[in-house]
């Protein structure tokens, strides 16, 4: 069937206006969705060359790649970077501001500039790391303990600190603006329990960026105040207990995890409906979970803190609480598994992604539960052991969140559809990658492998090869997606209304939409995940 | 394909394209700024914390450290906080009763009273600075030591307690400063004649936002200034 | 916020009062109450903040409730801060 038509193309938002200013200055909330697209890819392959040279230097157990400073530099700007220049927007900022208004039928965020101060803030912020990183880098580790980072360290500590200051401003007028548009911009009829648990998810993860937040700014604001004046707060020598840094830090830094993984949680909870073609099972479950994790991951931050010095009380108070956060997201993955179960599966490429998260999801969840109890952290605490696990989850998880979320909704944010198979190909070859860098990890730290060294026992060198060579297959995994979507952009099918033949307001508009969503506010009769009154996806066409 | 909005409303210069009525739009940024000063008392609470702790921890040097404070500035520049939050909330209802001028002079007042908070502030710090209790090199509590001789004052103790008196009274004063520089644009918008008794939602906010770090020094000021007033002896 | 109007003596009523509670907290503080005077001080600063917060800021006379759920929520979360590190500091046996 011919692409190139003879009539002339629609206009939609990516060819109405032309020109660096239209986009540099755009209040459009589709097109800021793609400026951060830009931005977090550039930071995930920087974040992502320096776990590189990690797996390089661990491949023997002699430090001889880099030296044992610069080791340090690695770790700590891998995690600052991936943690707040890649994960934590990720989803929200791209995805997220692409999507939260076209699913309750807006025409726009609530403050479509305010959105685009959001990017801006980012840029200042990323500019700022990246020469902090240029000029010396930074060797705290990314949690910036104290007095280390306040009194001895010789690296840029300050400039690091401010450049998160700036990007967790940008974090939390973006949930801002999530939470208004969700409150005041729903379509007529569209009430809360007929929201697209995608929104739900936005909605929790909104909350946590915005009582959470402020509190990692103000630890910032202390640390380089202490460091510039040397002020005593944190610092043991001089009455401060460093302590008091580690809960201020940790009361945002925990809860930032679900800010990580919630809105994953979402993208899952879109792809596995559409693809049982079953609506979600438990869906007031499902919304309820997303609001729990918010309120309980408040309350379980010091579980990083079991063996710097807490009372022992204290540990137990959380140690307790900690088993609590897991069963919302237990719940979750009971109910999208009940989903798929007599459901009509697909298995496309969103869906192989979702099925990886929800595996691997687990598997990370699972292993948190062991570190929560006090027992079995004092043993595995700061080793292979705890990076394994949040590796599970913030890769196995978030990650694979938000591949499967890009190709499920590529041909809306495009016009086009990806090649199909080259989708598998780099799904499958991203979960056996992952699997062969993360699972090695958990047992070298049972077997006491610490973290942040740069040299290890020779004993642990072959699971540390297996980890290298995960690594380089898990890059191929994540190369293969930028080249082909770029190629898509121009060579692909051209991709129809609603090629997955989903439910959800922002199938109901066109691929890409035009610049204010809709040409007529849509009114919503129906519940969400409407299934039974979708037509099959036999019947619709996927590309033109 | 018409890319028409839905329904052709009647131009509304202060309504912007997304929202569909005046109301949706003032609601929602009424929601945004209760939603911002969420944030700033989280932001304001993690120093409240640390604050808490310290003070819990070494109780004397705070109380010392408390008396050495001014309360002559410290409450006047409560009570001049005070006026000036009386002043933004007169300002506000002459708006939605369309007095433009009395919008002018109550605003004018208002930032005179920031201006006044701000130099008495700068007032104190600088009698601070004279005695050596700012945090640093040069800091020197042991004229407070020698006030003290029936208690042990640690004078790495009191520096904590000065180093959150300068960054709780100076992340406040930021604060101030900022909320000059909104009403300086709230007072040009006025007298643009900007505002009317049908939208006046800016002035409203800007209100919302003096109000509140009017509260965080309401707080400010019996934390700092009155831990331990009762005669010595 | 609400569109009807408050009369302005309400205001300056409410101003009164400030006053009154300001010049009360700075008094009291010149009297030995144990560990009363910081409680009575947090007591009267949160008399001020409600003042302010009800009428300055108009949320008596809102008909959003959001804005109370924002609040309370904001005010909330601040608490479990600061009481989960007292749970740490406070149960610490060597101080």
């Amino acid at each position: 069937m011919a692409t190139t038509a003879v009539t002339p193309e629609r206009e939609h938002y990516l060819n109405q206006q032309y020109g660096i200013r239209s986009w540099l200055l755009t209040t459009d909330h589709k097109r800021i969705a793609l400026l951060y697209l830009i931005s977090i890819t550039f930071f995930f392959f920087i974040g992502g060359f320096f776990a590189l040279l990690i797996r390089l230097e661990l491949l023997t157990p002699m430090g001889d790649l880099v030296q044992a400073d610069t080791y340090n530099k690695l770790f700590t700007m891998h995690g600052q970077i991936m943690i707040f220049f890649f994960l934590i927007p990720s989803i929200p900022a791209v995805l997220g501001n692409f999507l939260v208004p076209l699913m309750i039928g807006a025409k726009d965020l609530a403050f479509p500039r305010v959105n685009l101060l959001s990017w801006y803030l980012y840029i200042i912020a990323g500019g700022l790391y990246l020469h902090c990183l240029l000029t010396g880098g930074v060797d705290t580790g990314w949690t910036f303990y104290t007095p280390f980072s306040t009194a001895f360290s010789n690296t840029k500590v300050i400039e690091a600190g401010l450049a998160i200051f700036i990007v967790g401003f940008s974090s939390i007028l973006t949930g801002l603006n999530f939470v208004v548009t969700i409150h005041r911009m729903r379509a007529p009829g569209l009430t809360w329990s007929r929201l697209p648990l995608f929104i739900w998810s936005h909605y929790a993860t909104s909350i946590i960026m915005l009582l959470g937040t402020p509190v990692l700014a103000i630890t910032l604001v202390l640390v380089v105040l202490e460091r510039a004046f040397h002020l005593g707060i944190f610092d043991p020598k001089l009455g401060g207990d460093p302590l008091l840094f580690q809960h201020l830090f940790w009361f945002y830094s925990h809860p930032a995890v679900y800010i990580m993984i919630l809105p994953s949680m979402g993208v899952v909870s879109e792809i596995v409906t559409c693809f049982s073609r079953k609506r979600v099972f438990g869906y007031a479950f499902v919304a309820m979970a997303s609001i729990m994790i918010a309120v309980i991951g408040f309350l379980v931050w010091a579980h990083h803190m079991f063996v710097a010095g807490i009372s022992l009380y204290s540990a137990l108070v959380f140690s307790f609480l900690s088993y609590l956060v897991a069963v919302p997201s237990a719940i979750k993955v009971f109910n999208w598994t009940a989903t798929m179960y007599k459901g009509s599966v697909r298995f496309t490429t969103p869906m192989l992604y979702a099925l990886g998260f929800i595996g691997l999801f687990t598997m990370g969840g699972l292993t948190g539960l062991f570190l929560a109890a006090l027992g079995i952290d004092v043993h595995v605490t700061d080793t292979y052991f705890v990076v394994a696990h949040f590796h599970y989850i913030m890769v196995g998880g978030a990650v694979m969140g938000y591949l499967g979320g890009m190709h499920y909704w590529w041909p809306k944010i495009s016009g086009r559809m990806y090649p199909e198979f080259l989708g598998k190909i780099a799904a499958v070859t991203v979960f056996v990658g992952f699997n062969l860098t993360f699972f090695p990890q958990f047992i070298l730290g049972y077997l006491g492998m610490p973290r942040r060294y740069w040299q290890y026992p020779p004993e642990f060198q072959v699971l540390n090869v297996f980890s290298t060579a995960g690594a380089t297959v898990l890059a191929v995994g994540y190369v293969l997606p930028m080249v082909y979507f770029l190629w898509s952009m121009r060579y692909g099918a051209v991709a129809t209304d609603n090629p997955w033949a989903a439910s959800g307001l922002e199938w109901k508009t066109t691929s890409p939409p035009p610049t204010f969503n809709f040409d007529e506010t849509p009114e919503v009769t129906w519940e969400a995940y409407d299934y039974a009154n979708i037509p099959a996806p036999e019947e619709v066409p996927v590309g033109r | 394909m018409a890319d028409s909005t839905v329904g052709v409303e009647s131009h509304d210069p202060a309504l912007r394209h997304h929202f569909a009525t005046r109301e949706q739009q003032r609601e929602a940024s009424s929601l945004g700024m209760w939603l911002f000063l969420g944030t700033e008392i989280m932001f304001f609470g993690g120093m409240f914390c640390a604050y808490l702790i310290y003070r819990y921890w070494y109780y004397n040097e705070f109380a010392a450290g408390s008396r050495s404070i001014s309360i002559k500035w410290g409450t006047i520049n409560t009570i001049v906080l005070i006026c000036s939050s009386l002043t933004v909330a007169l300002s506000v209802r002459a708006a939605q009763m369309g007095k433009r001028k009395l919008v002018l002079l109550l605003l004018s007042l208002t930032m005179l009273f920031g201006v006044a908070f701000l130099g008495i502030k700068g007032i104190e710090w600088y009698e601070k600075f004279q005695e050596h209790h700012v945090p640093g090199q040069s800091f020197d509590a042991s004229d407070i030591v020698r006030e003290y001789p029936q208690i042990h004052i640690n004078q790495q103790h009191e520096q904590i307690y000065f180093s959150l008196y300068f960054a709780m009274t100076g992340l406040h004063a930021l604060h101030m400063i900022i909320g000059l520089g909104i009403f300086l644009y709230l007072t040009f918008h006025t007298w643009k004649g900007t505002y009317t008794p049908e939208y006046y939602t800016p002035l409203e906010i800007g209100g919302l936002y003096w109000h509140f770090v009017d509260i965080v020094w309401i707080y400010l000021y019996p934390l700092l200034y009155l831990i331990d007033r009762k005669p010595l002896g | 916020m609400s569109e009807h109007i408050i009369p302005a003596k309400l205001y300056v009523g409410i101003w009164i009062a400030l006053m009154i509670l300001t010049v009360l907290t700075a008094g009291v503080s010149f009297i030995d109450l144990g560990p009363f005077n910081t409680v009575v001080a947090l007591v009267i600063a949160t008399c001020k903040a409600l003042l302010v917060v009800l009428f300055f800021m108009h949320v008596k006379y809102t008909s959003e409730k959001m804005t109370k759920v924002v609040i309370l929520s904001a005010v909330f979360w601040l608490f479990i801060l600061l009481a989960l590190s007292l749970s740490d500091y406070g149960t610490r046996m060597w101080r």
